[in-house]
């Protein structure tokens, strides 16, 4: 059962009281987009040993979204942070980078 | 014969009697004892069956590793199947029963499995399936019928009470023997909170039963003085009878503590299951001894060589009389000396190793024991207990040297670490090739979110058996965890243990070990499912090379003692047989909880009243003093009529109907979510939300709206209302008002969070009434206070006021089909509101009505329920819902996905109406059938009953229902075969049953 610090209220919270909301950082295709773009975007995902980067709500909290970069193996956490943006931010980046040299997001250095 | 002796027991309060019975049987205990010891004072050798062959089963241990003694304990409300014999306290009038046996456990039928057991192999369940099915029917469901399951299941309701207990501290110690006192008490010299953790009754672990010397004491004397200083310590806590049951992600710790079972009648719960969060934990969870392969090394008599050692000196049981002692290791020496001290006849130690073993040895020889070098157990002869044993030498395939009468034999093939906790976060284990064992790699440990470890472990568990290891280690294990956690242990010496030299352990996974295959058979790995070497060889032989496969195919290991004997002996034998080292093979997954936990303690108060919350409306305790029968929707309780006295639900639905048609009724929808978006960006927001537009709607109107998710589906629906420029009240369903709730946050979060818009559920803030019938504006007008005139408040309007003079809402919302004023009004003035409309209505003839009415009245008037026409595959165009869908709107969600080839495919099955030609109700989920069979052999479905009720209106029963190409087959007659093996036969009709023009409720 994952701690996970809420960027929003400061909470340590219990897995209890977050509700899981998978993958983070996806990009929404509406009309006009391809069948193979949109079919990507439903049902499409990641599922790493390592990195990776979810969207977590403080459900029993104050109920913000928030994104959690952690090691699916290994259960660190990197880093938590708002989930107003569309890729993790340079100190996310740095702060991963930190225990994992040579990691990049999206394999762009 | 196994009898109570005069002198040992240390345990046991020998002053006070206690009485039980096993099978109905009368015996006698000590406080202390446990049902095992209990038993065995009473020579009770026999105390089940094994699962598949009902082989006699004897107890084996003395500790949560038992494999064989499971019993009934108990009877009605406090009955409970499968409790371990070994981990049961003995109190006064216990009540046990063996169990897996059929008559008697002295004549059981079911043996008979054993003399088949030629035909029931390993993987013999999966094999099965290959065999003729008639086979199968005749021979094999039979015989697995009568052996599946062990014990019975309760019939009666559970008459005790459990308990959640929570607890954060620094550092958990899992086991309460000498390693995890001593690392309680380094760890908590430093000033950290430390919390103890022990499975038994007792602390101070096995050592004051294997004896030694710590800073010049005798061991038990040692930790009696130990605990005598962390009781005195306060910031230790320790917990006895408490089982650190599982280690979870970032310091979560499970303990199961039994409060009562030792004393059923004290008060109180009975379990609680403590849920913990420490930063460090450390496992001290000691070792498990293993039993070796020789054939009848399952019959009663045969025990673990620690066990027997438990048994006299904890207890005062000596369990044989004239015992034969087999090992691989210097330990069991120390079995032999207990006895023959106690004053048994051991007859001979068999020591598989060529040169024997150390100074225990030859304290076993200066006692005047015969020790014999280089042999085995060939074979133990015997019924339901051990009468003879066959000696061989240990290099040969069991030629019989001679043959020693005896009545019990002691085992031991080395000791193994308890590494099940260590394990379940995911720590990695080293194979330590001089003990034979695998023990935990401190390298590896689980990891927190820090990424570094949080579990360490000391004594036995770590890999350390000699007790001066043991005590330096687990020193200065709690050492290193205060320091893990930013505490600065205190200079403190660590215990000093005088040493007892031992000499090396041989792995022996097979006695002896060239066994020709007839011993093989007949040596037991798994007691509890019948797992035999042969087996594990013929899985090899059948090329199941991973541990896990071969564990799945002969079920070793995966009974309730999750393989804690069986386990590496099981996978010695895999990597033997497949000729790999026995690392590369590996162990199998270790899972919490380390012994089956009660499923009381797992629902803890979460019972009855308490189970979930029940949400009341302002109304509800009304509805309760006049006898609504309830409907939960959510956490709510509706009421689904209101039936007088001795009258039938489906009558007293048929007359609220008539009411609400004819005259007028009220319905108590406060549970219809609430939902205030307010903001510059509102309208465009729910634009996106909404399958249609509701940028456009005017201040002071309402619109019907439908919601889908980004797949397509249909979600919900309800009646958006615009307040003023900037807000909007959406109403969503009763059951879906917090799920849109977070459907909208969700959105307006990670997606549109630069839209300024504002979402807040006001579900709980109002009250609302529905005032539904063609008397209802006379109604309200008697109450006064507000124009409801159609010409001032026209269909789909809202308006402001007072009514009653109280401060309302008035929506024109109708969902029945009649003139329906939807009132809202602040929650603390619904219950004035309604007795008020109650009052006033006399004259009109009004009633309450309840939610089967409001869903009938919809069915008649074809209006869809969302979970009903509704099931997470349905789009609103299959439900005829293309009206409510934008054309213009270049987006909403949904929108792309319902452009899928399948979405927009004709072929899927689309909403109508569905008549029965002889007025009858079609049964609920009935589907339409057509010409020919699918795939599977199945009728072909051509659509299916979504909704079906008996109209009172129509005075006959009416449907919905999806059917393929439905609205292009009008007057087609339908065939739905019933679960009741009726055919029913209905009409595709237009689903809008009653006043098609929609004249009654625009008035
Ligand atoms: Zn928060």
């Amino acid at each position: 059962m994952l701690i996970l610090t809420c960027p929003y209220c400061g909470i340590e919270a219990d897995e209890t009281e977050l509700a899981s909301g998978g993958e983070a950082h996806l990009t929404r295709h509406g009309p006009g987009t391809s069948e193979d773009d949109f079919s990507n975007y439903l049902f499409t995902r990641q599922n790493p040993l390592g990195v990776h980067f979810e969207r977590w709500r403080h459900a029993h909290g104050c109920g913000k979204w928030f994104h959690a970069a952690r090691d699916t193996g290994t259960l660190e956490v990197f880093a938590t942070y708002p989930a107003q943006t569309a890729e993790p931010p340079k100190t996310v980046c740095d702060a991963i980078r930190k225990r994992r040299p040579g990691w990049t997001w999206q394999g762009t250095a | 014969m196994s009898k109570r002796i005069a002198t040992q027991g240390r345990l046991i309060d020998r002053s006070r009697a206690l009485t039980f019975t096993f099978n109905g049987r009368d015996m006698r205990g000590h406080p202390g004892d446990t049902l095992a010891s209990a038993l065995l004072a009473n020579d009770q050798m026999l105390v089940g069956r094994s699962f598949k062959y009902h082989r006699p089963r004897g107890i084996v241990a003395s500790g949560a590793e038992e494999p064989n003694a499971l019993v009934n304990l108990g009877t009605g409300p406090s009955f409970e199947p499968n409790q371990r014999a070994t981990t049961t306290e003995l109190f006064d009038r216990l009540k046990a029963r063996s169990q897996n046996h059929w008559p008697s456990l002295e004549f059981d039928i079911g043996a008979i499995n054993a003399r088949l057991s030629r035909l029931l192999p390993a993987g013999f369940y999966y094999k099965t399936f290959l065999r003729p099915r008639a086979f199968w029917k005749h021979v094999y469901e039979p015989i697995i019928r009568q052996s599946a399951g062990l014990g019975q299941a309760p019939k009666d309701r559970d008459c005790d009470t459990y308990e959640y207990f929570y607890a954060t501290t620094d550092i958990v110690v899992v086991g309460g023997g000498i390693a995890g006192l001593l690392t309680a008490r380094s760890a908590a010299q430093s000033g950290a909170q430390v919390l103890v953790l022990e499975q038994t009754a007792h602390l101070g672990g096995r050592t004051p039963v294997d004896g030694g010397t710590v800073d010049g004491q005798p061991a038990s004397a040692f930790i009696d003085a130990l605990l005598e200083e962390l009781r005195a310590m306060a910031n230790v806590t320790m917990r006895s009878r408490c089982m650190g049951a599982g280690i979870y992600d970032h310091g979560f710790v499970l303990g199961y503590e039994r409060l009562t079972d030792h004393d059923p009648d004290a008060a109180g719960p009975r379990h609680r299951l403590w849920r913990i969060r420490a930063k460090q934990v450390i496992t001290a969870t000691g070792a498990i001894e293993r039993p070796l392969a020789f054939a009848g090394n399952d019959l009663p008599g045969v025990m673990l060589a620690s066990a027997m050692r438990d048994y006299l000196i904890n207890y005062g049981v000596m369990v044989g009389q004239r015992v034969i002692v087999a090992t691989n290791n210097d330990d069991a020496y120390r079995t032999a000396i207990a006895l023959k001290e106690a004053g048994a006849d051991v007859l001979r130690i068999l020591d598989a190793r060529d040169s024997g073993g150390g100074p225990l040895m030859q304290k076993a020889r200066e006692l005047g024991i015969r020790i014999d070098c280089g042999r085995a157990i060939g074979k133990v002869r015997g019924g339901k207990r051990v009468k003879k044993v066959k000696i061989c030498a240990q290099n040969s395939s069991g030629g019989a040297l001679e043959e020693v009468s005896c009545d019990a034999v002691a085992m031991s093939g080395g000791w193994s670490p308890v590494v099940h906790l260590w394990s379940h976060c995911g720590g990695k284990l080293l194979w330590d090739d001089g003990a034979a064992h695998f023990r935990p790699d401190p390298a590896r440990p689980p990891t927190g979110a820090d990424g570094n470890g949080f579990v360490s472990t000391a004594g036995a568990a770590h890999g350390d058996f000699a007790l001066g290891d043991i005590v330096a280690q687990a020193h200065e294990a709690g050492r290193k965890a205060a320091q893990a956690i930013g505490m600065k242990p205190k200079k403190h010496d660590a215990p000093i243990a005088a040493e007892t030299r031992e000499a090396r352990l041989l792995p022996v996974w097979l006695m002896p070990a060239g066994a020709n295959i007839g011993l093989r058979s007949k040596a037991w790995l798994d007691y509890q499912n019948d797992v035999k070497v042969s087996d594990v060889e013929l899985a090899a032989r059948e090329g199941y090379e991973s541990v896990e496969h071969t564990k799945r195919y002969t079920t070793l290991g995966m009974a309730t003692d999750q393989g804690k004997l069986s386990n590496i002996n099981g996978l010695a034998t895999l990597a033997n047989s497949l000729g790999t080292p026995i690392p590369s093979v590996g162990t199998t997954t270790f899972r919490p909880p380390y012994t089956p936990i009660s499923m009381g303690a797992i629902a803890g108060e979460a019972r009855d009243a308490i189970f979930q919350p029940l949400r009341c409306t302002p109304i509800h305790h009304w509805h309760e003093a006049h006898d609504a029968a309830w409907e939960p929707v959510g956490h709510w309780r509706r009421p689904y009529t209101y039936p007088r006295a001795d009258e039938a639900h489906a009558d007293a639905v048929a007359r609220e109907i008539k009411n609400v048609r004819q005259a007028v009724g009220l319905l108590d929808a406060s549970t219809l979510g609430k939902l205030i978006v307010k903001g510059p960006d509102a309208g465009k927001f729910l634009d996106m939300l909404y399958t249609n537009m509701m940028s456009t709607l005017q201040p002071g109107r309402c619109r019907y709206g439908l919601m889908c998710n980004e797949n397509g589906f249909l979600i919900d629906d309800g009646v958006v209302a615009r307040l003023d420029e900037q807000s909007f009240l959406c109403h969503t369903t009763s059951g879906g008002a917090d799920q849109i709730h977070a459907h909208m946050e969700e959105w307006l979060q990670t997606e549109w969070w630069d839209w300024q818009v504002y979402v807040a559920n006001a579900t709980e803030q109002f009250a609302q009434i529905a005032v539904v019938g063609p008397k209802a504006r006379k109604l309200l007008e008697k109450l006064g206070g507000m124009d409801l005139s159609a010409e001032t408040l026209p269909l789909m309007a809202w308006a402001e006021g007072e009514i009653a003079g109280i401060r309302a809402r008035v929506f024109r919302i109708s969902f029945s089909g009649e003139l329906s004023f939807e009132i809202a009004v602040p929650a603390s003035q619904g219950l004035a509101l309604w007795t008020a409309l109650i009052e006033a209505g006399r004259e009109f003839g009004v009633m309450p009505y309840g939610t089967e009415a409001l869903h009938v009245m919809r069915a008649e008037k074809g209006f869809i329920m969302i979970g009903d026409e509704t099931d997470g595959t349905v789009i609103p165009q299959d439900l005829g819902l293309d009206w409510a869908i934008s054309k213009k709107k270049e987006d909403y969600l949904g929108k792309r996905a319902q452009q899928r080839t399948h979405m927009a495919s004709p072929d899927r099955w689309k909403l109508v109406g569905l008549e029965t030609t002889d007025g009858t109700v079609l049964p609920e989920g009935a589907y339409a059938v057509g010409e020919g069979l699918n795939a599977n052999g199945q009728r072909v479905t051509q659509g299916r009953v979504t909704s079906t009720y008996y109209s009172p209106t129509l005075e006959r029963g009416i449907a919905m229902g999806l059917v393929l190409h439905g609205p292009e087959r009008m007057g087609e007659v339908l065939e739905f075969p019933g679960t009741d093996g009726q055919v029913y036969h209905a009409k595709i009709v237009d689903p809008v049953f009653y006043d098609k023009e929609g004249t009654k409720q625009n008035v």
